[in-house]
């Protein structure tokens, strides 16, 4: 049973890290119909910003996190909306959509060859100490991340519900034709979607680094987790990628414990297919109508 | 139908493709072959998103499947040719299976569905070794004999391909030109009215999808003889990515797109050797930036010169607009 509680506990914690990832890639889509390939590339880059600041120009790690997490805004919010979706969106959805996977190896690639192809230790927020909790033996570092994952999903939600701004790019991922006439700058709102993204992603990548270290390729299995916990939540509900990043997590840990190590990463295509089959909308998403 | 230009030209390609390899080292013979196999995986996923309009991610694990299957059944002393269509259609089942529950829904689904499964594919492949090898993977393939004509040595092995990969590219023009095939551009240009027309989009998706499933594993039970040798390793989803923008940079949806767009990536590393490691890179910024100023693709690039220095006649002008209503 601790062994369960333990397992249930770290999954938790990873989970919330993925929602993380899924809330950023759902506003996205939402905003843009942008499906991002190069989601987990955005969680993988941001660590490696944070090295560069801590190794390159000697900051103490608060600042080279803030460094990283500004230049992560810039780099992956603005030069991304700015330079790759907003030239090639009008060609096409899915051209889009490949520009995003060369921009994955772009990335990648570049991490690889300019910084380093090895891991990288990569310095902890938080104390690993192992705690004890009803007979589980949980690390420190583990609920802090669930704590402040989940800190940072309930904030944007209420960002989104409560502000102007929230409702207002609210508005325009539902219908931004509408909203334009309302007199919502869309432009704008779809720029903070996309700066959002980054910043979501930026944090996740500070929080699960340190668990995983920081290497190149981390971005391939964190963005394809992402994408199946958005759709298995659902789409169109940020609560939605919550669920379905913790349910991913827990799952995921469960498997690896009960029932293979070896096949755990079939796990996400095993949950895809039987959410196509049982509820395509998500577990949390509401239908969409067709649009003709 | 075609036009005297164009026949003139592709008659002029083939006899190239026939001239090229001869005076060659075993290597450019090499290169040329793999350029053709990779034509004909590109070929395979351009119906599937050139034609159909879906993005596939698992052309290297149906490669995997044709170059498995076909390496397991010549290792077992079964001739290559009956070990190929097996292949072939067990990549047609699987792209069925793989694709139902995919294009039940709109949207991009496919693209994640088949991304896991080239996941999937790779930890079998990787996890399995009783059956494929493991890490280790299968060597010493024996090449097909024809009696009269063995493809042992690497000239009489590029022919060989050169042959199939022609039959595979008339069947591809079949049937891209026959009712179905102009119900797959039906499909890409406008799914709603090809519905409303009666076309069952679901089916069609579904079969162009499995049809170019099976030409990734005709590609596959190529790369077994070829190279003699297969491991999980060279069927990552990195090179699924590879067949796909190899598709892209060709020209998605133009019948010739693959051949060029295989051609660039097999090539271009050899050109670009002087740029050492960074040629992923360079490579990737070329695309991003393709895609931004000619997403067409190459071939597009030329459809757009020709339109400008020789225009064809235009009859009505203003009936182009109908046609997007």
């Amino acid at each position: 049973m601790s062994q369960f509680l333990q397992v249930l506990l770290s999954g938790l914690a990873t989970g919330s890290i993925y929602a993380l990832v899924a809330v950023g890639f759902t506003l996205v889509w939402q905003a843009a119909q942008t499906v991002n390939f190069a989601q987990g590339e955005f969680v993988m880059v941001p660590a490696f910003f944070v090295l560069i600041g801590t190794g390159y120009f000697g900051m103490p790690l608060w600042s080279a996190l803030l460094f990283s997490l500004v230049l992560s805004i810039l780099v992956l919010g603005l030069l991304f909306k700015k330079l790759v979706v907003e030239p090639i969106l009008p060609h096409g959805g899915i051209t889009l959509i490949i520009a995003t996977m060369a921009l994955g190896i772009l990335l990648k690639e570049s991490v690889k060859e300019f910084y380093a192809a090895e891991a990288q230790p990569f310095p902890a927020l938080f104390p690993s100490d192992p705690i004890d909790l009803f007979g589980a033996v949980v690390s420190l570092q583990d609920i802090l991340n669930l704590a402040i994952s989940l800190g940072i999903v309930v904030l944007l939600t209420l960002f989104l519900n409560r502000t102007r701004t929230g409702r207002c790019m609210k508005a325009t991922a539902q219908n931004p034709a509408v909203a334009e006439i309302l007199g919502v700058n869309v432009k704008r709102m779809v720029l903070y979607t996309f700066l959002i993204n980054a910043a979501l992603a930026a944090l996740a990548s500070f929080l699960i680094t340190p668990v995983y270290l920081a290497k190149f390729s981390n971005g391939e299995t964190l963005g394809l987790i992402a994408f199946i916990a958005a759709i298995v939540g659902g789409f169109n509900q940020i609560r939605g990628a919550l669920v379905g990043g913790l349910l991913i997590g827990v799952l995921d840990n469960l498997t690896a414990t009960y029932v293979t190590a070896q096949y755990r990463a079939a796990l996400p295509l095993v949950l895809l297919i039987v959410i196509i089959l049982v509820r395509p909308q998500g577990i949390m998403g509401t239908a969409e109508g067709r649009t003709v | 139908m075609l036009g005297r230009w164009q026949t003139l030209a592709i008659l002029l390609l083939g006899a190239l493709a026939v001239l090229a390899p001869l005076g060659q080292g075993n290597y450019i013979i090499y290169v040329l072959t793999s350029w053709l196999v990779f034509s004909i995986a590109a070929m395979g996923l351009n119906l599937t998103l050139g034609y159909a309009g879906q993005i596939s991610l698992a052309q290297a694990s149906f490669m995997a499947i044709g170059a498995y299957v076909t390496a397991l059944l010549t290792l077992a002393g079964w001739h290559w040719v009956i070990a190929m269509p097996l292949g072939l259609i067990l990549c047609f089942i699987v792209g069925l299976l793989l694709g139902y529950p995919a294009l039940r829904v709109k949207g991009h689904f496919l693209a994640f569905v088949t991304l896991a499964f080239n996941t999937l594919v790779f930890l079998v492949l990787r996890n399995e070794d009783w059956l494929t090898g493991g890490t280790y993977g299968l060597v010493g393939m024996p090449r097909p004999d024809f009696g009269l004509f063995s493809t042992m040595k690497q000239l009489h092995f590029y022919y060989f391909t050169l042959a199939i990969t022609a039959l595979a590219a008339l069947l591809m023009w079949g049937i891209v030109r026959s009712p179905w095939g102009r119900a797959f551009k039906a499909l890409r240009e406008n799914p709603i009215r090809a519905e409303s027309l009666g076309v069952d989009t679901r089916r069609i998706t579904l079969l162009a999808f499995a049809i170019g499933s099976a030409y990734g594993g005709l590609a596959g039970a190529l790369v077994t003889p070829l190279v003699q040798f297969i491991e999980p390793g060279s069927f990552g989803v990195a090179h699924s990515l590879r067949i796909l923008l190899m598709v892209v940079v060709g020209g998605a949806g133009y019948f010739f797109g693959p051949f060029v767009g295989a051609g660039v990536v097999i090539l271009l590393p050899e050109m670009l050797r002087f740029t050492e490691g960074y040629y992923l890179i360079v490579y990737s910024a070329l695309v991003i930036v393709m895609l931004v100023f000619v997403p067409s693709g190459l071939i597009g690039i030329w459809a757009r010169a020709r339109e400008k220095f020789w225009p064809r006649q235009q009859l009505r002008g203003d009936m182009k607009e109908g046609a997007q209503l």
